[in-house]
């Protein structure tokens, strides 16, 4: 096929042509309704509308590129239902819609790493800005648009951080089924994703944004037509995570394989299932809200504007109902990995199986009532507060016993120190610190000082990064080696760990005492007593960011250049998908395995805990 | 080597003891350091009774929380370095999949201390509201006279009004010392949060609601005040200091403000618990 | 090897667009709005430094100074030549007296919180309105303030009545079109960096008056940087 041939059909550069197609439709069809006379950009009375209907258009038009489109529109026509079949071969499934879940996994490993670089980017300007509290590196506005721009860039992105690579590669393998429920909405969550994070970054463009990730009003109804790009990108995330969770679910519910009964499935699987409970019951709150907000721009309606009747509660309250399953949404899927890896590692069976399933299933359900931790100082009704402190308070008991039984499955294990085994143990203390300051915030006497301030900021750091981020890295080096076939360079991945480990904490504990010390979040100043505690604080970040660097040296010359092939159980895993070649091969299982135990059976005698029903290529 | 599952089963139970009373002995320690020690670092300071009071409610949750820090140190150096697997042949460890004992215990430890500590912080914010905002009806009233001063916040200064005194309104805020003030945060236009860090208080100030807060001052000092939540531009450099000052010092200054304001008295709204500017200002 | 040599050559064209989106990006964030630093001249009288400061605020900047938003409210600074600079961070020397010349050429649309309708933190607190002495205007005849917080500097500037013959269209204001001069002093004290803004809701067409020039250094806001 000649060059050119291949860039011809529905892939990535059709869909990126349509795309910027769909921009300029959307962009005329909004002054067609509203009024020829408006130029671009230059208008005090910014006509936003073009603006939405642009990017909505753009949107469309990169998913008919894609092909998204061709599946509804041969039905209509009266075409029998059939699944595009897997293309067997060549790198360009990778930039097309894909319905073999293992390429859409990959997918989502490169897609996510990269704009999850881009946020670390904006978190490296932030940090240069925070070097000297009296000199402007940015001018002050464009100071709150990078802070806004890491914050949702890492929120939407990382939110599918694990389940999309790794959930969507693992799921189907590890239920004994060929593929996910729905295959092309599998897919399409990812494409949605890529079209968000791009939609964000052109924000530059349009003013950005002022309000931080939390897009708070009225102030985001003052802000500049930036915000839209942040609104567009959220709702885009909303319904990909709803999406995504809907998919999970329908999997592991019914394509279970014979044998899998509720208490033989892997841990990782049931974590899976807790995220995608609240993915799919919490993202559509946010969709709404943001919707509302967008409304409140475009059309002039009065949701969240006092003055005109409207609340500014009502919007806190909406998108904390929606952010605070989030939060759980990524911690989950940590929790979920540590206890799927340590196993292997201890060689023991995973302690307490039951107790950790009703550990993640109790934090998905009381992640419910615990939103207006958010809004302690807020002024909501003063009964309200001890009930909702005891009901933070109450959440660390389910997570505590993630960690009970992480512990206990250590205890006399035969530990071997590999590199998904060091980031998952990090995990603990870091996750131990984020969790401990997670008490002190969900006190009210104490959120008085802390609600607002560095030490929340260090607090969901150590949580979210310590925790979902470190657990992001143990299953890059614990799975990618069965995803490619390649090992990865295990000294450059300690020498990551450790690096990475010891600037994170370097990073991260001081703003614990800056918070103490009275230095709210978002400022882009601060007294000059705290000078030294931000410029170590910026150094530690700039130096983690090399440490972050170093993995993607290690990830790059791995794959692309060294090409080392992996055995296909390179851990001495007994989980089922090591019992199949690296890489997997398209169709899983030549047949349908048989299970008749959880994969935990290190130190039994007896049958073995490998399925019954030889799956292809075990030994 | 023999795997651990062959071990004699005094040496097992060893283990688990060693842990225990190692772990119970730093705790004790740190707990003790913590507990003795922590009122003098721990926030926000000592410029008034809820301050104060949180610095005890501070003081009482690193005290808890330090003996799990402790103890899980202690396990983790332990474990991480006794059951290291020592090269050679991959081997098995011992099949343990629960311990009843191990499972109520911790169980009943994590539930009793969480329980505890939302108790004991419920206790604390009862007793004097802690000077965090309650919104317009307060359930931890202080009993007593209080003065009433009103914190207005706006893009991007704080403003503060004294009702009983004439409705003056100043971008300063003095504080009379030992005296119970009530005071009423509220915006003019984005959600913005009061946050006089030594004192203790947080109150966001949100639009068209009255979001009230007391503490009761103690001696003279500074105070630094800063806007604690997102509100624009410039919401880094919203920020000013505040006095508290003896009683006499405050009439004087209170007197001296009405004198240098009189001219725009006339022009200041009514007092009220909130403003509704109207939103659609247009330029000429 | 051929093969690695392509691979080479893929990370280095890899590296190289990065490189280029990166330093785009970033250079985009710190392009210049109106943000660079202008220096007002200094001169010594009796070994006390002072300073004169000229601005003008204006309805509408026009697509001279500000090609992206030409209908934005701004200051403007006057350089010695007599020039019109859309600058908004001026840089004035520690410890001086800095007499300042306002001329307001936009119309009042009235303060949100009247307590700016007093100046504060000047000499006499007080200031020149057309000549004659102004403890305070009235809040609904303001058109912008200059206010600095933490000098607890606060200057309300009068609004042209909305029946002007001859408003300014888009800047640069001739002094023959229709406007108010304000005159004040005031002392800057230790070097720093202090942020000064305008109080009045004049951003036209985004909601409570605050977006836009109201939110962008280079309009209605910048820093003194006293050195």
């Amino acid at each position: 096929m000649s060059v050119a041939r291949r860039f011809v059909g529905f892939n990535l550069f059709t869909a990126c042509v349509l795309g910027v197609g769909g921009w300029y439709a959307g962009w005329f069809s909004a002054h067609a309704v509203v009024g020829p006379s408006l130029h671009f950009f230059t208008q005090v009375d910014f006509n936003e509308l073009s603006l939405v209907l642009g990017y909505i258009g753009g949107v469309l038009g990169f998913l008919i590129g894609l092909g998204f489109f061709n599946y509804p529109f041969a039905r209509l026509r009266g075409y029998p239902p059939s699944l595009r079949e897997k293309e067997t071969g060549g790198i360009g499934r990778y930039f097309s819609l894909c319905t073999d879940h293992k390429v859409v996994g990959i997918q989502y490993l490169v897609g996510i790493g990269l704009f999850f670089f881009i946020g670390g980017l904006n978190a490296m300007l932030i940090r240069t800005e925070l070097l000297r509290p009296d000199h402007q590196v940015w001018p002050a506005g464009t100071y709150l648009t990078v802070v806004g721009i890491h914050g949702t860039m890492m929120m939407g992105m990382m939110t599918s951080g694990i389940l999309g690579p790794f959930a969507n590669y693992l799921i189907p393998i590890l239920i004994g089924a060929r593929r996910m429920a729905f295959p092309r909405i599998e897919a399409l969550t990812f494409w949605l994703l890529m079209a968000a994070g791009v939609i964000l970054e052109t924000t530059i463009f349009f003013g950005g944004f002022p309000t931080g990730w939390t897009g708070y009003q009225p102030l985001g109804t003052q802000a500049n037509p930036g915000i839209d790009c942040y609104y567009l990108f959220f709702a885009l995330v909303g319904v990909s995570m709803t999406l995504l969770g809907l998919n999970m679910l329908a999997t592991i519910v019914t394509m279970r394989a014979p044998g899998l009964t509720w208490t033989r499935l892997p841990i990782f699987v049931w974590g899976v299932l807790s995220t995608a409970v609240l993915m799919v019951l919490a993202a559509p709150v946010l969709i709404a809200t943001l919707s509302m907000a967008l409304m409140d721009r475009v059309v002039q309606t009065n949701f969240f504007v006092a003055a005109q009747g409207g609340s500014a509660y009502l919007y806190e309250n909406l998108f904390w109902v929606f952010g605070h399953p989030e939060v759980y949404i990524l911690a989950l899927p940590g929790f979920a990995i540590v206890l799927e890896i340590l196993p292997v590692f201890a060689r023991k069976p995973l302690w307490g199986y039951r107790l950790a399933v009703g550990g993640m299933l109790g934090v998905s359900l009381l992640s419910w009532f615990v939103w207006q931790h958010h809004l302690f100082m807020s002024g909501i009704n003063a009964d309200l507060r001890p009930f909702y402190m005891l009901s933070t308070e109450l959440i660390s008991i389910p997570t505590g016993l993630t960690f009970l039984c992480g512990m206990m499955t250590l205890w006399r294990g035969q530990i071997r120190y590999s590199v998904p085994m060091l980031f998952c143990l990090a995990w603990f203390f870091n996750f131990l610190i984020g969790g401990l300051s997670g008490v002190f915030l969900s006190d009210t006497p104490s959120d008085t000082t802390t609600h607002g301030s560095f030490f929340s900021m260090a607090h969901f750091h150590y949580t979210i990064m310590g925790g979902l981020v470190f657990t992001f890295f143990a299953g890059i080096y614990y799975w990618v080696p069965k995803m490619t076939g390649f090992e990865l360079n295990e000294r450059l991945g300690k020498i990551h760990f450790w690096t990475m480990f010891v600037f994170f904490n370097l990073t991260f504990f001081p703003l614990f005492i800056a918070g103490f010390k009275g230095q709210p979040r978002r400022v882009v100043t601060y007294p000059h007593g705290l000078q030294f505690l931000n410029d170590w604080v910026s150094v530690s970040a700039f130096l983690l960011g090399g440490s972050l660097l170093l993995f993607l040296y290690n990830f790059v010359k791995s794959l692309v250049f060294d090409r080392i092939p992996a055995p296909a159980d390179p851990w001495g895993s007994k989980s089922i998908e090591w019992q199949l070649p690296s890489p997997v091969p398209v169709q899983n299982f030549d047949r349908i395995p048989v299970f008749s135990s959880d994969p935990y059976g290190y130190g039994e005698v007896g049958p073995t805990a490998v399925p019954a029903g030889a799956p292809a290529g075990m030994s | 080597m023999a795997t651990p599952a062959s071990k004699p089963s005094a040496e097992r139970a060893d283990h688990g003891k060693r842990v225990l009373i190692v772990g119970a002995a730093l705790s004790v320690v740190s707990t003790v350091l913590v507990a003795v020690l922590g009122g003098r670092f721990l926030p926000p300071g000592n410029g008034s009774v809820q301050a104060t009071g949180q610095v005890l409610d501070n003081t009482v949750m690193l005290a808890i929380v330090t003996p799990v820090i402790a103890g899980l140190t202690v396990f983790f150096v332990y474990v991480l370095s006794q059951f290291r697997h020592r090269g050679g042949a991959l081997v098995d460890g011992p099949p343990l999949r629960d311990d009843s004992r191990v499972r109520v215990w911790w169980l009943v430890v994590t539930s009793t201390t969480v329980l505890f500590l939302a108790g004991f912080g419920t206790y604390e914010l009862l007793q004097n509201g802690s000077g965090g905002g309650q919104g317009p009806n307060p359930i931890a009233v202080p009993a007593g006279p209080k003065l009433p001063v009103q914190v207005i916040a706006q893009q991007w200064q704080f403003t503060y009004r004294y009702p009983t005194y004439g409705g003056l309104e100043t971008p300063q805020l003095v504080l009379p010392a030992n005296t119970y003030v009530e005071l009423h945060v509220t915006s003019l236009d984005a959600i913005h949060s009061f946050w006089a860090v030594e004192l203790g208080v947080k109150a966001d100030a949100n639009p068209g609601v009255d979001n009230i807060a007391f503490v009761k001052t103690n001696g003279p000092s500074t105070f630094h005040v800063r806007c604690a939540e997102l509100c624009g531009l410039w919401h880094g450099y919203m920020f000013n200091n505040g006095r508290v000052v003896p009683e006499a010092q405050f009439t004087a200054w209170v007197k001296s403000q009405q004198r240098d304001f009189a001219p725009l008295l006339k022009y200041l709204p009514k007092y009220s618990t909130s403003y509704f500017p109207d939103p659609q200002r247009r330029a000429g | 090897m051929r093969a690695t040599g392509f691979k080479v050559l893929g990370v280095a064209i890899g590296l190289a667009a990065a490189g280029l989106l990166i330093g785009l990006y970033v250079s985009k964030l710190t392009t210049d709005n109106g943000s660079a630093a202008y220096t007002v001249p200094v001169q010594t009288q009796g070994g006390h430094k002072v300073v004169d400061l000229s601005i003008e605020t204006v309805a509408a900047v026009g697509p001279q100074f500000s090609p992206a938003h030409p209908d934005y409210v701004s200051y403007l600074v006057r350089d010695t030549q007599g020039k019109w600079l859309r600058r908004t961070v001026w840089r004035l020397p520690a410890n001086a007296t800095v007499h300042v010349t306002i001329y307001n050429f936009d119309s009042a649309s009235g303060l949100r919180n009247p307590l700016y309708a007093r100046p504060q933190g000047v000499d006499g607190n007080s200031f020149m309105l057309d000549g004659k002495r102004t403890v305070v205007i009235d809040p609904n005849d303001t058109s912008h303030t200059f206010a600095v917080p933490a000098y607890g500097l606060v200057i309300p500037l009068s609004g042209i009545p909305d029946s002007a013959k001859h408003p300014c269209g888009y800047a640069p204001c001739a002094l023959s079109l229709d406007h108010r001069t304000i005159t004040f002093t005031f002392h800057t004290g230790k070097a720093g960096h202090y942020r000064w803004q305008c109080f009045v809701p004049c951003a036209a067409g985004w909601i409570d008056g605050f977006g836009g020039p109201m939110q962008t250094i280079g309009y209605m806001d910048g820093f003194l940087d006293v050195i």
